[in-house]
């Protein structure tokens, strides 16, 4: 239940050790668990960097997508925390990082100077837990430059714990907080929480267990053997007011702030301006991920390393073992080979597209400006039963839908979720359609690119219209900080796309592999054949386009492109273009992203959503074909 | 008055938040009940900008709504 994949024992086994103080006397140093925690976006990854250096372990925290780093500093075991504002359980971070914090023998605390009001909330907490700890009071630089002024052996004073000033972006201060790591100590609890713990508890000493459950954490009352308390909220305001009051007395703020980064945030967040801000962001997206990426690296890396090189040089290793046209060749280096189209897919097209996608994301993310986008949209995702937050997994669907699915895990409730994974699967086309799409619509005209993007679009608002009305419950509102806009740190950016995209290849990868096994079973069985030939009276006679048509829609269940690809070798008339490509991308999405659907929302749903799909593409399909031809 | 009827510009002290989720998450972000706080942003039928100190929180115009406030 604790702990990443595979560290139980050496890691994650140690007994609970808080409550005793600073351990440095100890005749013979053990090996202390270094816990680094604080609020999103106070670069607490550059003092994990700044202690472990570069032997660093990522591993995925079971049942969450929320990945832990950990890595040594000398004898000590240094473990990262998802950044959280406060230690609860109110989504999968904070449940993460509180069982990591459980197990600490000693906190550094990461401290935004510039956001004590908000920041310190989560300091007090972890004081009041009786946690030994230290503080780092980063971005020092930042706040000076506001004109704030901290008085610090106040601060240090009032909190009871050191407290040292950092700049970690430029390297001040980091070789005092790591001197200071060894005197860390229990900070001043907070009087009347002492008392009241006395008296619901009868305990002498706050443990962070004993804290948790007072504030009604029940599962870590259960595991601990206590009776959760219901005081939340009474101990949240009382906490809220004496962080208050010590911000009152250590902080001075010399001038108030205006400044080109607060007035850029708002320009990104009014829609006047912050719609073609957006467009601005798009375009630059679409250049660096639709054209260097999709077409420049993806040419090389599919085409000339993995189709030029590697897929030839497989084939002849399996020939030379194995009879050409045998089953199990088929099923390894076949058209849906294990060893052939799968590797190539995976590494070739969609390893390129899905590091470029998270890179984008990284750098909206650490500039602060992926917040403000998601307050811009939360308006228009609110009438489809979302909040702003579900920008991001629209915009990965537009590079793999698969990857996307995987993200809606960050949705706020089960209603939205279920939303944005029938929207994903139906309406949005991942980049491997869109290349072959955007050239189909090339040879057509404007007015067609207009079209095309209307009905799309359509379909989108109306389902998701329609989904907010039929599903019952209610979905979560927005609710979201805004960090100062910065510009976004290198190291951050780097080690946020590289933990997703590990993430990526672990959950996506296995489900293309079996996806292509299912599918060389059915060429083989020859039902592959047969679902074409059932598909050809729909095709022919509701949608009026060709026979052939109905192979373009089998495979695109194969690969999305390839059905499109399908449609660019035929001969169609402009009006059966439009058909073709508009049942194609409503249509089923591809096998790993349908399995990633069964695998993230169960069979029940994920069936109803598969034939949802399929309905409503033909639906549209022939309604259009009967309109237009 | 609730929260969706500021305007922007307003200073408003925060009175009552039904929603238990939303009246935690507002303590730690210092916006709980209680707190005074200056609406920076409103987008048309959207989000609003509170600010308190220089921290800036975005509400949906639903947790709005459901969010009591007087002016100060």
């Amino acid at each position: 239940m604790h702990g990443p994949h595979g560290h139980g024992a050496v890691a994650f086994g140690h007994q609970h050790r808080h409550g005793h103080g600073p351990r440095a006397e100890d005749a013979q140093p053990a090996a202390r668990r270094i816990v680094l925690v604080g609020n999103p976006n106070t670069g607490k990854s550059i003092f994990f960097n700044a202690l472990t250096g570069i032997y660093v372990d990522v591993s995925n925290f079971p049942g969450t997508t929320v990945d832990v780093a950990q890595g040594r500093w000398g004898e000590d075991l240094v473990v990262d925390t998802p950044g959280i504002y406060g230690v609860a359980s109110f989504n999968d971070e904070e449940r993460v990082a509180r069982d990591i914090i459980l197990q600490a023998d000693l906190v550094v605390n990461i401290v935004d100077a510039v956001h004590l009001e908000r920041d310190l909330f989560l300091t007090q907490q972890l004081i009041d837990m009786g946690l030994s700890m230290v503080v780092a009071l980063n971005m020092m630089d930042e706040a000076e430059a506001q004109g704030l002024k901290i008085d610090i052996p106040l601060l240090e004073e009032s909190l009871g714990v050191p407290v040292i000033p950092t700049a970690a972006v430029v390297g001040r201060g980091m070789q005092e907080l790591k001197a200071a790591i060894p005197h860390a100590r229990q900070g001043k609890i907070d009087p009347i929480l002492l008392t009241k713990l006395k008296e619901w508890y009868g305990a002498s000493r706050p443990t962070p267990e004993l804290l948790l459950a007072a504030e009604g954490d029940a599962e870590v009352a259960s595991r601990a053997g206590l009776e959760p308390a219901n005081a939340r909220e009474e101990l949240y305001l009382q906490r809220r007011q004496r962080v208050n009051d010590l911000i009152a007395r250590v902080v001075v703020d010399t001038r108030e702030e205006g400044g080109f980064a607060v007035r850029m945030g708002r320009w990104m967040i009014q829609p006047l301006t912050g719609i073609p801000i957006l467009g601005g962001v798009l375009a630059v997206l679409y250049y660096l991920i639709g054209f260097l990426v999709a077409q420049q690296v993806v040419g090389f890396t599919e085409k000339t390393v993995m189709q030029g090189a590697y897929e030839p040089l497989i084939r002849g290793l399996v020939d030379r073992i194995l009879a050409p046209d045998s089953p199990l060749s088929t099923v390894l280096v076949g058209e849906f080979g294990l060893l052939t189209m799968t590797v190539t897919y995976l590494f070739g097209l969609l390893l390129p597209l899905v590091i470029g996608f998270y890179l984008a994301l990284a750098v909206m993310e650490d500039s602060g400006y992926l917040p403000r986008l998601a307050t811009l949209v939360d308006r228009a995702l609110t009438g489809l039963g979302l909040n702003g937050r579900a920008i991001v997994p629209m915009i990965l669907g537009l590079g793999c839908v698969t990857m996307a699915t995987m993200t809606t895990r960050i949705l706020g409730s089960q209603r939205e979720r279920r939303i944005a994974v029938a929207l994903l699967g139906l309406a949005i086309p991942c980049s491997a359609q869109l290349a072959v799409i955007t050239a189909m619509l090339a040879t057509l005209g404007p007015g067609f690119v207009l079209l095309y993007s209307a009905i799309i679009v359509g379909i989108l608002v109306m389902v998701g219209t329609l989904l907010n009305r039929v599903i019952p419950g209610k979905s979560t509102g927005l609710l979201i900080d805004l960090p100062p806009l910065r510009v976004p740190r290198a190291g951050n950016v780097v080690r946020k796309t590289m933990s997703k995209v590990h993430m990526f290849l672990a959950d996506a990868g296995p489900l293309f592999a079996v996806g292509s096994v299912l599918l060389s079973v059915l060429q083989i069985s020859g039902w592959l054949q047969g679902i074409q030939g059932l598909l050809a009276p729909l095709t022919v006679g509701w949608l009026q386009l060709p026979k052939e048509a109905s192979t373009a829609f089998v495979m695109g269940f194969v690969r999305r492109d390839y059905g499109a690809a399908g449609l660019l070798s035929m001969h169609l008339t402009s009006m059966q273009t439009m058909v073709a490509l508009v049942t194609v991308t409503l249509f089923v999405p591809c096998i790993a992203s349908v399995m990633m659907l069964f695998k993230e929302r169960g069979w029940q749903e994920a069936a109803v959503v598969w034939v949802g799909c399929l309905v409503v593409a033909f639906g549209v399909g022939g309604v259009i074909s009967h309109l237009l031809i | 008055m609730t929260l969706d009827m500021v305007r922007r510009g307003d200073r408003v002290r925060i009175l009552k938040i039904d929603d238990p989720q939303v009246r935690f998450q507002a303590i730690r972000f210092g916006i709980g009940e209680g707190a005074d706080v200056h609406c920076a942003e409103k987008l048309p039928a959207g989000p609003i900008v509170l600010r308190r100190g220089r921290q800036e929180i975005a509400i949906g115009r639903g947790i709005a709504r459901s969010i009591r406030v007087e002016a100060i």
